[in-house]
């Protein structure tokens, strides 16, 4: 039987679907810590093809790699609940403010350090930007074949997988030469619960830096299971291009941000005259709500 | 040379509507900075299709016609798009949001390192000054988008790269032929030069498309109606507003069962749930029920006779007048004022 080596690409992002009112500072910032920092969705779907894919060719290993804060160690944390073999956390100041451009590129370098591998999965997009542009471009930088919006992986052999995708209008099925990288649709089956037996097995899991600030008796749970170890990568650790990191890496800049979440509503009576219908329609345009 | 560009994409043997919609903007853009509009078709068996992208405006249409190129296929797409990028070094380049447009131009942007903003919801000219630099720019295009689930908007530019890539959904822009006769230049791509086995290692087994059916949970805006509407010829007003915002229609319940408009448009607990940017709600008393399927929309417009309608309560602007006299009026000055 075939053993394929899988990478995971996951994202930890801030639930932008249940925004309650406390979401945005009177300022017009987002408030992060009114928002629980979560799996990215998609990724959870693209996780379960992977797990699937062990599970129906067994000696496989799943590999996940997640670029962020410290604080996303846990998105390592959940996957290995889950199944997977291990993670790394690319973590390091210079990755701040990165594009999508410069985060491919991280991700890029990541996955050649993982040489070989067969097949890269990843989500459709991530909630907090829903640009759908880095699994694309991880597979650019590889210089292999992309299928986005998978909704099944039917089947993956010695040198090629065969994809169902999920169109706007409709469906098809397509066969790529392996390696390649894969995006998953929000169609494709939820990702499993935690698995009991690896959420003992992992729960004292940390990385590095959250290693730091702990007692010996875990610095020496830490030695005894090796395992327990989550690998934190930064710059120099996947042989990064300094320049093309972060804000120096990323062709976008953000020029202005305006909150569109509205105060309390109050609601403006109008009458239905020439001037009140004028003025509402030029206010609606210059907000952007229309045109 | 340094024009703006517009990807199209073909549908059902036509291009397809985000693509006009596209040039329509991009003609707009070109005349702002004073230069060409050139368009790129891949795809197969597109005899004349370069005049119905001249009646846009476009003043260059590059065509690739392969029946390798038909379907889309990401490889091919993005090589033919590479090899006319370097060449043309346009000053911005648009896809249309789609499930074609949105997995070719991220590998675009990546293969020319170069700036993409997805999902624009508007595209203007204007210029910047770096704060830490001082240095000024002129004529960029600010990319416009909703992002953190739709919380805010985000102006994007990119001082430095070209060209400037965005890619827009379908029904945000408007679609206008130019005036007059508007001619330009065909200029054919050899496909079968440019395309290696290396590009067509992906193979499509099979392929099964729908057709287009009404979707209004995609809509960012929606014009509803209810019982108040009174009849199915009176909904022919919510459908002339929709058309001129790029919106859909919906209805309540109410209206659903009184026959005005069909059931898959239906917005509330027994139908779809919406979350558009604008919710203009007319004729709607707005009963909970209704209320559960569109409260989370960003913006709520009433157009209600009766002051005391609860989707008052819940709406932005509520205006107090008859629909059939609102309607007419939002739809002169939504023309008057949009550019």
């Amino acid at each position: 039987m075939t053993k394929f080596n899988i990478i995971v690409l996951a994202k930890q992002v801030p639930d932008t679907r249940n925004v309650g009112k406390d979401a945005m500072k009177a300022d017009g910032t987002v408030n992060r810590s009114a928002l629980p920092a979560i799996f990215n969705p998609e990724d959870l779907n693209a996780l379960e093809q992977a797990l699937r894919l062990k599970d129906k060719y067994p000696g496989s290993s799943v590999t996940l790699l997640t670029m962020g804060p410290g604080r996303a160690a846990e998105v390592i944390r959940e996957a290995l609940y889950r199944g997977v073999d291990k993670g790394s956390l690319l973590t390091d100041r210079k990755f701040a403010g990165s594009d999508t451009l410069a985060t491919s590129y991280v991700l890029s370098m990541a996955i050649k350090k993982l040489e070989p591998y067969d097949i890269v999965i990843a989500g459709r997009q991530a909630i907090d930007g829903d640009t759908a542009q880095v699994g694309p471009q991880v597979a650019e930088k590889l210089n292999v074949p992309q299928v986005t919006y998978a909704e099944e992986i039917i089947s993956l052999e010695q040198e090629s997988v065969k994809i169902k995708r999920r169109l706007e209008r409709g469906v098809e099925t397509v066969v790529s030469p392996l390696p390649a990288v894969i995006t998953v649709h929000s169609s494709a089956p939820p990702c499993r619960p935690r698995n009991a037996k690896l959420l003992m097995k992992y729960k004292h899991s940390r990385s590095v830096s959250e290693l730091q600030d702990l007692s010996e008796d875990y610095l020496q749970l830490h030695r005894d299971r090796p395992y327990l170890k989550i690998e934190e990568w930064g710059a120099s650790s996947i042989s990064a291009d300094e320049e093309k990191l972060g804000l120096s890496g990323s062709p976008t800049k953000v020029k202005k941000i305006e909150s569109v979440v509205f105060k309390a509503k109050e609601s403006k009576q109008l009458s239905s005259s020439d001037e009140d219908i004028d003025s509402l329609v030029k206010e609606l345009i210059d907000k952007h709500t229309i045109g | 040379m340094n024009n703006v560009l517009v990807y199209c994409e073909m549908e059902d043997g036509a291009v397809a509507d985000v693509s006009l919609e596209l040039l329509t903007k991009g003609r707009s853009l070109a005349n702002e900075l004073n230069c060409g509009l050139e368009a790129l078709v891949i795809g197969s068996e597109l005899n004349g299709v370069e005049n119905e992208v001249f009646s846009y405006g476009a003043d260059i249409v590059h065509v690739a016609d392969d029946k390798r190129l038909d379907p889309y296929s990401t490889l091919p797409h993005a090589k033919i798009a590479e090899d006319l990028f370097r060449g043309q070094k346009p000053v911005i380049g648009l896809f249309g949001a789609t499930s074609a447009g949105r997995d070719l131009a991220p590998r675009v942007a990546s293969v020319l390192k170069c700036g993409l903003t997805a999902d624009c919801t508007a595209l203007e000219i204007g210029d910047h000054v770096d704060n830490k630099t001082g240095k000024e720019y002129k004529n960029l295009l600010y990319q416009i988008r909703p992002a953190f689930g739709g919380n805010i908007l985000a102006t994007i530019i990119n001082p430095e790269t070209r060209p400037q890539l965005a890619t827009v959904r379908e029904g945000v822009m408007k679609k206008e032929k130019v005036t007059g006769n508007h001619k330009g230049e065909v200029k054919k791509i050899d496909a079968g030069k440019l395309l290696s086995d290396h590009d067509l290692i992906v193979k499509l087994i099979e392929r099964h498309v729908e057709p287009r059916k009404v979707n209004i949970t995609n809509s960012s805006i929606i014009v509803s109606g209810g019982y108040g509407v009174g009849s199915k010829e009176n909904f022919k007003l919510l459908f002339d507003l929709a058309e001129v915002l790029g919106g859909e229609v919906a209805g309540s319940r109410a209206a659903v069962d009184s026959g005005f408009v069909e059931h898959e448009r239906q917005v509330g607990q027994t139908g779809v749930t919406v979350r558009p940017k604008l919710y203009i709600a007319c004729g709607i008393s707005g009963q909970i029920q209704h209320r559960a399927g569109m409260d989370q929309s960003a913006m709520i417009i009433s157009i209600n006779d009766d002051p005391n309608a609860p989707i008052n309560r819940i709406a932005d602007y509520s205006i107090i007048g008859d629909l059939n006299d609102v309607i007419p009026k939002m739809i002169k000055y939504y023309k008057k004022n949009s550019k």
